[in-house]
């Protein structure tokens, strides 16, 4: 079943948190958990591009912290090449550091401001130890101008730098230690338009050119349209709706998707009826599907049984009872 | 000096006008905002009219939310050099007003929303203190009075089991609640103009749909007006009546969002519209980089530098703005 | 804000040019400086530039008032150039902030990396220790210290070097704590870069800059406390022409010759003010918080 060609791997993964008993400090109520990501598949082939979609509390944070082997699961597995990423040692471990490379929200968080951009860039080649002292200014300004910069910036620092230079600085270190996987959180969001269409068309040729593998989170269909083949629509911890990008935009079968394609401003057109409600606490969820609140189709069968995320048509997987589309998950 | 501020007797704001073609809410004619050496805003001129609503889009640094600022006068003389007219129905040039002139003005004729209601409302005050507060203090309601006031408020905006929400405290709300609180205290008294700063972009998507809706529904019913501060191009045509683009404090092109977003005919307004993403886009055409000098002598088009179709005249002189084809246009050059 | 081309349509202003309008818009905080750099200046050489000794007595002047002649400042009650007195005294208040405000920082960065760094119960021991610190001013920990060490010079720098590690080790503590959760240490984890090389390369280079803005600010309050220690006579002794000890040997005084106690305590107040200014100024240029927009 497995395939070399398979990066990532999350298999059934879980990770709950305790929070602590209900009514606070003297309760003496059951524990409750917080289930921050409950029974998630999802894998990246090499060269793939996948977009994780949902909104905030959809758990994709989550997810992305046990992709990076930042948090261990609860239960099920997270694998990088067939491993486990929590596990990785030696050899292994300085792969997985080599191979994947993360995008951040905060791309200025996440240079050291007491760094230049020559030390920052140049950070991945040095600790992989892949150039030689002598090739260090060449390499880096080449990868600054295969990200559009410059390579003057090299002596500066971010604090003399605009937003949108700061996100290509941090491609640009992303891509140093020739990655096959680059995890973005959100990478181009709070930009200016014109700045996010740079940096879309930038991201989107690399990954044409380099094939390298791309794990996009964002909260934006478009982004993940223009960006990813393949999408997965979270929502309160679980991918309720996953297949390629383009079949899942044009004909949603979840009825959270069709949602979330309604809500994204379209030019000219009236304003949609908005869902209603907002994404509930992922503590002591109730029975049934858990999007069953919001959604506008819920039957009586919605609110009390669960439904898995199951292959419902061609290249499709999604969990709902019933479907916009194609045949219907089971419960 | 005591301006004119009062309300026109002839158009109460409770009811929406009947009369054909009322005098505008808003005049805004030649308003240029300076800081020091910084020219922030250059002669921008719009009118709005009573009922309608009027987005003013562009990237960061265009001056939009300086607009909104100075509407409310949190932007006022001497700390800013203003210059030219911003007038609202039968008050005098608020260029000149004071602070005291101003709360006469803020919170009664005109309100805000901000970008991050999370910041914007007072962590140490419940719901409650801080709804009630301008229905006592602007309208002198009794305590009583004002708290039956705020739940009806509250349901208005679509928070369920109001009465128990008064005593929350902000942090206790979701974002998207906080927002709607913000606009129950922003509409409490009834403002005839309502000025919303990037309202929902700290939001979630279908929460953002949720509150743009409630904003424009809620305007609507009180007949008022209200500009939007946006960055989203798609969002404002289907929010706006009218749109004003800008650019380094200059309108670059500026009339009704159907005309406009139709048919852009200014360089920068297409290459902004260029940079929309739709589910469809294929390929998308970037504006080059660069950003606007707001140095005060720049005697020419601010967009120029970035602009494809640039002339040599179009650095050297400004474009005057000129109706053309449905809209106004500040353009030497437009794309044909 | 969209990406700025590199190269800048208008031609760079002269460096002249930039200097003056730097000086234009901090005028106070250049003002400071050159008063810092004066006092330095004056310590360095104070034997070439103090008209007199420090304890030279002239047997023809006690008490003499300021007034055109050899002693423009006046004398004091030993007939000491009170001038000169001030001027060699520049030498032991700056000699003092400085000591004092390295061993402070030096030992407030050790404190404040291993509690911020290490975590658990060893933060817990240390910070409890800070707090017992914290629990009494600098001045009278400081008298505290000198009982046991001892007066002098150096017994004085030492009191009140270990009195400041208090302060410096909270300040240092919160600022590895703020660092740590910074997005680049993750990524540098994510990197696979080792524990040391992260609070070698990102940490600590984070950590100083701050540190080392406070210390300018601290410098003028260890000097006060040093002066506050020679004023209740167990700082340092006399005849040293300390400001403290000469504002306590002119406290007698007052009421006739009040320029003996005035001259040392005006070269004290004027220095503080300035050290003080200098450090708001050096923390408003290196603190991206404070920084204005612009």
């Amino acid at each position: 079943m497995s395939m070399p060609s398979e990066l990532f791997r999350l298999l059934d993964v879980e990770k709950a948190y305790d929070v602590g008993r209900k009514g606070g400090l003297f309760a003496s109520g059951p524990r409750r958990r917080l289930a921050a990501l409950d029974g998630v598949r999802l894998s990246l082939k090499a060269g793939e591009s996948v977009a994780i979609v949902g909104e905030s509390g959809s758990g994709k944070t989550t997810l992305l912290r046990v992709l990076l082997g930042l948090t261990s699961p609860s239960d099920g597995r997270a694998l990088y090449r067939e491993k486990d990423i929590t596990l990785l040692q030696g050899e292994d471990r300085d792969r997985f550091c080599r191979e994947v490379a993360m995008i951040y929200q905060d791309a200025r968080g996440s240079l050291n401001p007491r760094m230049s951009i020559l030390d920052l860039v140049a950070e991945p080649l040095d600790h992989h130890g892949l150039c030689k002292p002598s090739e260090r200014r060449d390499r880096v300004a080449a990868l600054l101008s295969r990200v559009g910069l410059p390579p003057e910036m090299m002596e500066r620092y971010t604090s003399a730098l605009s937003g949108g230079q700061v996100r290509r600085v941090a491609i640009a270190r992303a891509l140093a230690s020739s990655p096959a996987v680059l995890v973005a959180d959100e990478a181009v969001s709070g930009l200016d338009v014109s700045t996010q269409a740079q940096l879309l068309k930038l991201l989107r040729d690399l990954q044409r050119e380099m094939g390298v593998s791309l794990l996009f989170i964002t909260h934006d269909l478009g982004v993940a349209a223009y960006l990813c083949e393949r999408i997965a629509v979270m929502y309160l911890g679980r991918i309720v709706e996953t297949g390629l990008t383009k079949d899942v935009l044009s004909a949603p079968a979840h009825p959270y998707t069709r949602a979330l394609l309604n809500a994204a401003p379209k030019f000219f057109e009236p304003i949609a009826e908005p869902l209603g409600g907002e994404i509930p606490s992922p503590i002591d969820l109730p029975p049934g599907c858990r999007f069953a609140g919001r959604c506008p189709e819920a039957r009586d069968d919605c609110r009390a049984s669960d439904p898995e995320l199951v292959a419902g048509a061609p290249n499709r997987e999604f969990a709902c009872l019933h479907p916009l589309i194609g045949e219907p998950a089971f419960a | 000096m005591a301006l004119a501020l009062a309300r026109p007797a002839s158009a109460p704001p409770e009811t929406p006008s009947s009369t054909p073609a009322p005098a505008p809410l808003l005049t805004v004619e030649r308003l240029s905002l300076s800081r020091g050496e910084k020219l922030i805003l250059d002669e921008v001129s719009f009118t709005l009219k009573r009922g309608a609503t009027l987005g003013l889009v562009g990237e960061s640094g265009a001056g939009k939310s300086t607009i909104a600022l100075a509407l409310i006068g949190l932007l006022q003389k001497p700390q800013v050099g203003l210059e030219g007219t911003m007038a609202l129905d039968g008050s005098a040039n608020l260029v000149d007003a004071t602070e005291k002139d101003w709360l006469k003005l803020r919170g009664r004729r005109v309100s805000m929303i901000f970008q991050d209601a999370s910041s914007a409302l007072n962590p140490c005050f419940t719901v409650g203190s801080q709804l009630t507060s301008p229905l006592r203090r602007l309208l002198g309601m009794g305590a009583k009075e004002a708290r039956g006031r705020a739940i009806d408020l509250l349901e208005s905006v679509g928070l369920n089991d109001a009465a128990s929400r008064l005593d929350a405290y902000p942090h206790q709300l979701s974002g998207g609640m906080q927002q709607r609180v913000m606009i129950a205290i922003a509409l409490a008294t009834n403002p005839e103009l309502l000025l919303a700063d990037e309202p929902t972009s700290a939001l979630d998507v279908t929460i953002q749909a949720q509150i743009v809706r409630l904003i424009l529904d809620e305007t609507r019913k009180r007949g008022a007006s209200c500009i939007f501060v946006l960055h989203d191009l798609a969002l404002a045509s289907q929010a706006c009546d009218e749109i004003v683009v800008l650019y380094g404090g200059q309108v670059m092109e500026a009339g009704p969002s159907d005309v406009l977003l139709a048919e852009p005919l200014h360089p920068y307004t297409r290459g902004l519209k260029a940079c929309v993403l739709e589910l469809d886009t294929d390929e998308l055409v970037p504006l080059p980089s660069g950003a606007p000098s707001f140095a005060s002598k720049t005697p020419g088009c601010r967009f120029a530098p970035r602009c494809g179709n640039a002339l040599p005249k179009c650095v050297d002189e400004k474009p005057p703005l000129e109706t053309v084809r449905g809209r106004k246009l500040a353009c030497w050059n437009p794309a044909a | 804000m969209a990406d700025v081309a590199l190269s800048s349509p208008r031609a760079a202003p002269s460096r002249a040019a930039n200097v003056w309008t730097y000086v234009r818009g901090h005028v106070w905080f250049v003002i400071a400086a050159v008063v810092v750099a004066a006092y330095v200046f004056a310590a360095a050489f104070a034997p070439f530039v103090a008209p007199f000794a420090p304890t030279e007595q002239d047997m023809m002047s006690f008490m003499a008032p300021p007034a055109w002649g050899p002693h423009l400042l006046g004398t004091d009650s030993f007939g000491q150039d009170l001038l000169s007195r001030t001027i060699y005294g520049a030498r032991y208040a700056l000699l003092i902030g400085l000591g004092a405000v390295l061993i402070g920082a030096g030992g407030g960065l050790v404190v404040g990396l291993a509690a911020g760094l290490i975590g658990g119960r060893v933060e817990w021991a240390l910070m409890r220790l800070v707090d017992s610190l914290l629990a009494l001013p600098s001045l009278i920990m400081a008298i505290a210290f000198i009982s046991i060490l001892g007066q002098g010079v150096d017994k004085v720098v030492l009191a009140v070097g270990v009195a400041l590690i208090g302060p410096f080790s909270r300040t240092v503590r919160g600022d590895v704590l703020q660092v740590k959760a910074q997005p680049f240490v993750e990524a540098a984890r994510l990197m696979g870069v080792g524990t040391l090389a992260i609070v070698w390369r990102h940490i600590i280079p984070n950590v100083i800059f701050p540190l080392a803005v406070q210390a300018t600010i601290r410098v003028s309050y260890a000097i006060l406390v040093s002066s506050g220690l020679s004023f209740i006579g167990i700082g340092v002794t006399p005849p040293t022409p300390d400001w403290g000890l000469m504002i306590a040997e002119g406290r007698s005084f007052v009421s006739f010759a009040p320029w003996i106690a005035g001259v040392p305590g005006a070269a004290l107040a004027v220095l503080l003010i300035a050290l003080s200014v200098v450090g708001d100024g050096v923390r408003e240029q290196f603190d991206p918080k404070l920084k204005k927009e612009g």
